[in-house]
């Protein structure tokens, strides 16, 4: 057993941890937990750390996982977390699992794969009474591709609803694995939790690795921390990682000198060194998390290894949009909260833009549009920004008539037509894993976007749908939709795969006869008239009245294509004066004031912040 | 200009008045045995401070005036609609301890406001014709004791048109109460029972009739826009109350107010309010009805005619001074440092007693800065037929009107500005007043 000292904070609190020597490599086990959005996955997690002791009783509070607001709240991991417990098994032994929690949601997939690729083994968590849906289909493909032993786990059993037995079979035929030594236990009761954990130790594999051979760590994440600046996630595969030493990052080619290095329990807690099959973290005085790439390998400066892991692809922003201030005056408090943010999510990117409607703002580069909304909410959230956000667009590339290619991901900057041989647009090939009875209406949602299919087959019960799609056809809307009309059981994964020519032309937006720069947008010929009925149509209702009547337009070049009228305000005067109480007639107007600062004026008409996204949203 | 100021605001004006577009013609009213007081002397600040805040270099040819409101709490039920401060106490009021710290509050309003010329007395609620006359008149006393009154001052009383309430109107008038507003509602009685009104249409009516031959001036109330009303409806009924008309109306639309039945009702999806579409329906067969009459609109929701509109109410659109005493009564008075925003204690029983320990009944008296002045003129002024003064604004405001603001409602048809270089708001520009204020105020 080694001493170790708790970080910054922990007060006298101290503690011992299982000594890391070649032997103990066999006692870890690495995992992840599989499972739907209300399967119960946070609540196994929380008592799985409760068990083994990892927090105490009266700290415990409820997804201690999940540490940023906007995580509990809409019950998505953005960031992957690790906690590691201390665990004597049945057998006598100490064992040490890391559990990891990974992000869930297609704009993050490839964060999610780097998670996975930590660890050797999954708990495929399944409610009892509901049994397999899709979000875990997916979610179990993902970890059987990272080569998971996977252990079938049953919640909520002691429900009256509960029927283990149908559920095991539905795992066996769906999915296809063994599913007779499921593990039944609540979460909620705290019933059969040990279970989870014997089989943790008996049925997932340890990891492997080589103690003497050149450091070879992989960086699953990192996130910035106010007091700590950089902190890195590492797995370390081969070798060991100590205090002090001089690293490598093999992608990024930076160097750097490990500062402290530790494990979560799940609050930080330093160690002397991480040996193979060890996750924990570093900070090496690395400034911004731009500095560090999800998925690099991390070897040591001098010593190195020869090869970098496999499976390193650089985060790759493919929506951009506007971001502006609802109020032009907070351009700078905009500017000082991106770069804020960005210290902490080196995939988003942003560069600045002037817009003739809106003033300065920046031109902003996501993972998708999950991503994107994340991001306005944190900002408005975290900074107070009342944010107006344009419609989202991808990267173009224009083919000039004079041979050069312009890459292009803003309407706005699009050069005169006359000059332009061709537009290509990115194409997608997107994997949809649907229950039988929502295909019908999948196929038709993938055919009006344009879509071709490639594949259809049938995994078990579930149809596998192969499509190739263009990109600008899926970022608006296309996972809201295909989540409702399947009533949320269908998956959806796409990887970009080519750039193809497309007919495609800029369809403007004009509110009161004056173009809304922030709402033009490139889309197909053949379904401009379709888009832009929709647009002004949800324009018509996001619009408030006002005093004069207000058309909609939608246009291509000077041609108008669809176009909605709003009525002109007919009555909203106060009917009475409450006597001499100007103050109460005053506090409307100030309410008044407030409402018009959450709207942007273009020319005489006031347009809601939510409008600009909003209108992008296509209903069927 | 500016030497003979500030007297010729308080002296000049009431005792010899200026011909006026509109107001009551002083010289149709009865004397009102009031004691005057003679003319208190103000302290020179007190003179600048008015003339700064008054922007007494503008003059503006409608004298604002100086009322003053009191309060009165009580009613016999709580109206579903109504959200004024109004309580129903099952024991008889001690109106003796209230008359005292009326008083007392008077007294205290007067130390404020030194010099100023009583124009008009308003008697609200609650439900004054409750009062015993005996109480109208001391608290008419305690007026006449510290201000000069103006010999044509209106002194209305607020009434419910029931037959017991009409038995008290003799001792009113002789109180020194010259004008009545009588809270009639509506003119038939399914509605009057859906409003919680305690009286019929019969009743209502006799009362008007008793009001008009006891007071020299009378008004009465009607709400409109009330569920289910057609614009048909409405139109007949309004043809009715016309044709009964004294001499002022006030036509309310009935609005859903914050913790009454009626929000309750409405919220549970028990009241079928007329929409936006028929509520302006309805606003336009009032405007087209009572203009025919020769009774129009002078302000949003008050008809009179010619000559006969409410001097009181005139003050606070005006924008003028006006102190408030009595449960949760408003005043907006010039101090020395400015004017000022006073509201008392809304809570009756808690008003005594702050009243009687701390000499007033105030729980708000705050300066108003120079945009919360602005807001305050436009928002009363607009509602005005006559509009606005744009020069007063700029002295209140300390910055001109928008004029692209300005360029773009006229453009819109919203106000226009008369030959007299005021701003008013035009018929099609009154049924979205709010919108027009807020886009003129900015």
């Amino acid at each position: 057993m080694v001493p170790c000292r708790a970080p910054l904070g922990e007060g006298a609190q101290s503690c011992y941890l299982a000594d890391m020597s070649t032997e103990t490599i066999d006692n870890i086990r690495n995992f992840s937990i599989v499972a739907h959005i209300d399967h119960g996955k946070s609540t196994l997690a929380d008592r799985l750390i409760q068990t083994t002791g990892t927090v105490a009783a009266r700290d415990m509070v409820e997804q201690v996982l999940d540490s940023m607001d906007i995580e509990r709240e809409r019950g998505i991991t953005i960031k992957a977390q690790t906690v590691r417990l201390n665990y004597r098994a049945h057998d006598g032994k100490d064992y040490i699992l890391n559990l990891m929690d990974t992000p869930g949601h297609v704009d993050f997939a490839y964060e999610v794969s780097r998670s996975l690729a930590a660890c050797e083994g999954s708990l495929l968590v399944v409610d009892a009474s509901q049994g397999v849906e899709a979000q875990t289909l997916a979610n179990v493909y993902h970890a059987l591709d990272a080569g998971h032993e996977i252990v079938p786990v049953l919640n909520k059993v002691d429900l009256p609803a509960a029927e283990p037995e149908r559920i095991k079979q539905q795992i066996e035929d769906v999915i296809g694995l063994d599913a007779s030594d499921a593990v039944a236990i609540s979460a909620k009761t705290g019933l059969n939790i040990e279970g989870v954990l014997e089989a943790i130790v008996t049925r997932l594999p340890a990891p492997r690795g080589d103690r003497d051979a050149p450091l070879k760590a992989l960086l699953v994440d990192s996130w910035y921390d106010a007091y700590l600046g950089v902190v890195v996630l590492v797995r370390i595969i081969d070798g060991t990682l100590r205090k002090h030493q001089k690293i490598r990052m093999m992608r990024a080619d930076a160097h750097y000198e490990v500062e402290k290095i530790g494990v979560f329990r799940p609050k930080m807690l330093d160690v002397e060194e991480l040996g193979p099959g060890e996750i924990g973290f570093i900070t090496a005085q690395i400034k911004q998390v731009a500095d560090t790439r999800v998925g690099d390998t991390i070897t040591d400066e001098r010593k190195g290894c020869l090869e970098p892991l496999p499976g390193f692809k650089p985060a790759q922003p493919v929506v951009f949009c506007g971001l502006f201030p609802v109020d032009a005056a907070d351009f700078e408090e905009l500017r000082a909260a991106i770069g804020r943010l960005r210290l902490n999510d080196a995939s988003f990117s942003y560069e600045m833009e002037s817009s003739a409607a809106l003033g300065f703002g920046f031109r902003c580069g996501f993972l998708g549009l999950l991503h994107l909304e994340i991001i306005q909410e944190r900002l408005s959230r975290e900074f107070n920004l009342d944010l107006i956000a344009t419609a989202p667009s991808v990267i173009y590339q224009i083919q000039m008539r004079d041979g050069t290619m312009i890459e292009m991901h803003n309407p706005a900057d699009m050069p005169d037509v006359m000059k332009i041989e061709e537009i290509r647009e990115p194409w997608i090939k997107a994997t949809i894993l649907t229950p039988d009875e929502h295909l019908g209406a999948i196929l038709k949602l993938c055919q009006d976007r344009r879509g071709i299919q490639v594949d259809l087959n049938y995994v078990g019960a579930r149809a596998m749908l192969v499509y190739d799609l263009p990109l600008n056809e899926v970022v608006f809307d296309f996972y809201d939709r295909l989540k409702s009309i399947s009533r949320g059981y269908a998956s959806f994964d796409y990887v970009l795969v080519d750039y193809r020519a497309g007919d495609l032309v800029k369809m403007s937006i004009l509110v009161n006869a004056e173009p809304v720069d922030a709402l033009s947008m490139l889309v197909h010929r053949d379904r401009a008239d379709t888009r832009g009925r929709a647009m002004v149509e949800k324009l018509r209702e996001l619009i408030p009245q006002h005093m004069f009547q207000i058309p909609v337009q939608a246009a291509i070049g000077g041609k108008i294509i669809a176009r909605e009228t709003i009525r002109a305000l007919r009555k909203d005067v106060t009917a009475k004066c409450y006597g001499g109480d100007a103050t109460r007639k005053r506090k409307l107007l100030d309410k008044q004031r407030a409402g018009k600062k959450k709207m942007r004026q273009f020319g005489k008409v006031e347009i809601p912040q939510e409008a600009f996204i909003a209108a992008l949203k296509m209903d069927a | 200009m500016h030497k003979h100021l500030p007297a010729a605001i308080f002296t000049a004006l009431p005792a010899v008045p200026e011909p006026r577009e509109c107001g009551p013609e002083p010289e149709n009213f009865p004397r009102v045995n009031l004691p005057r007081a003679a003319l208190t002397p103000y302290p020179r600040a007190l003179a600048r401070a008015i003339r700064a805040v008054m922007a007494s270099a503008v003059p503006d040819r409608f004298d604002p005036g100086f009322g003053i409101y009191v309060h009165w709490p009580f009613c016999l039920s709580k109206c579903p609609y109504c959200d004024f401060n109004s309580h129903v106490r099952a024991k008889p009021v001690d109106e003796a301890r209230y008359v005292s710290a009326f008083e007392t509050e008077l007294a205290h309003r007067a130390r404020l406001t030194p010099g100023r010329v009583v124009s008009s007395v308003f008697f609200g609620g609650g439900t004054p014709s409750l009062m015993q006359p005996s109480t109208v008149a001391a608290i008419l006393d305690a007026i006449g004791k510290h201000w000069s009154v103006s010999p044509g001052a209106e002194i209305t009383l607020e009434a419910n048109p029931t037959s017991v309430e009409a038995e008290r109107f003799r001792g009113y008038r002789a109180a020194g109460v010259n004008r009545v507003s009588l809270g009639v509602q509506a003119l038939n009685d399914a509605d009057l029972k859906a409003l919680g009104r305690l009286h019929t249409v019969a009743e209502a009516m006799a009362a008007v009739n008793t009001a008009t031959s006891i007071f020299e001036r009378a008004s009465f109330d009607l709400i409109y826009a009330r569920p289910n009303q057609t614009p048909q409806a409405w139109r007949a009924e309004l043809k009715e109350a016309l044709a009964r008309a004294p001499e002022h109306l006030s036509l309310y639309q009935l609005t859903i107010e914050p913790e009454t039945m009626f929000e309750r009702l409405y919220n549970a999806g028990k009241l079928k309010m007329p929409d936006p579409d028929t509520g302006r329906d309805l606003w336009d067969v009032t405007q087209e009805l009572t203009g025919a009459a020769a009774m129009p609109a002078y302000e949003v929701s008050n008809h009179a005619r010619k000559g006969a509109e409410s001097r009181h109410n005139l003050t606070y659109w005006r924008y003028g001074e006006y102190a408030g005493v009595g449960p949760g009564a408003h005043g907006r008075i010039i101090t020395p440092k400015g004017r000022k925003a006073q509201a008392s204690e809304r809570h009756p029983e808690m008003w005594l007693t702050v009243v009687e320990s701390d000499g007033n009944g105030l729980v708000e008296d705050d300066l108003l800065n120079a945009s919360e002045q602005a807001d305050e003129f436009l928002l009363m002024g607009l509602r005005l037929t006559e509009g606005i003064e744009p020069k007063r604004f700029e002295a209140i405001a300390g910055r001109p009107l928008s004029g692209s603001r300005i360029s773009s409602l006229v453009a819109d048809g919203m106000i226009e500005m008369t030959p007299q270089g005021r701003i008013r708001v035009t018929n099609e520009g009154f049924p979205v007043l709010d919108s027009v204020v807020a886009d003129l105020a900015g």
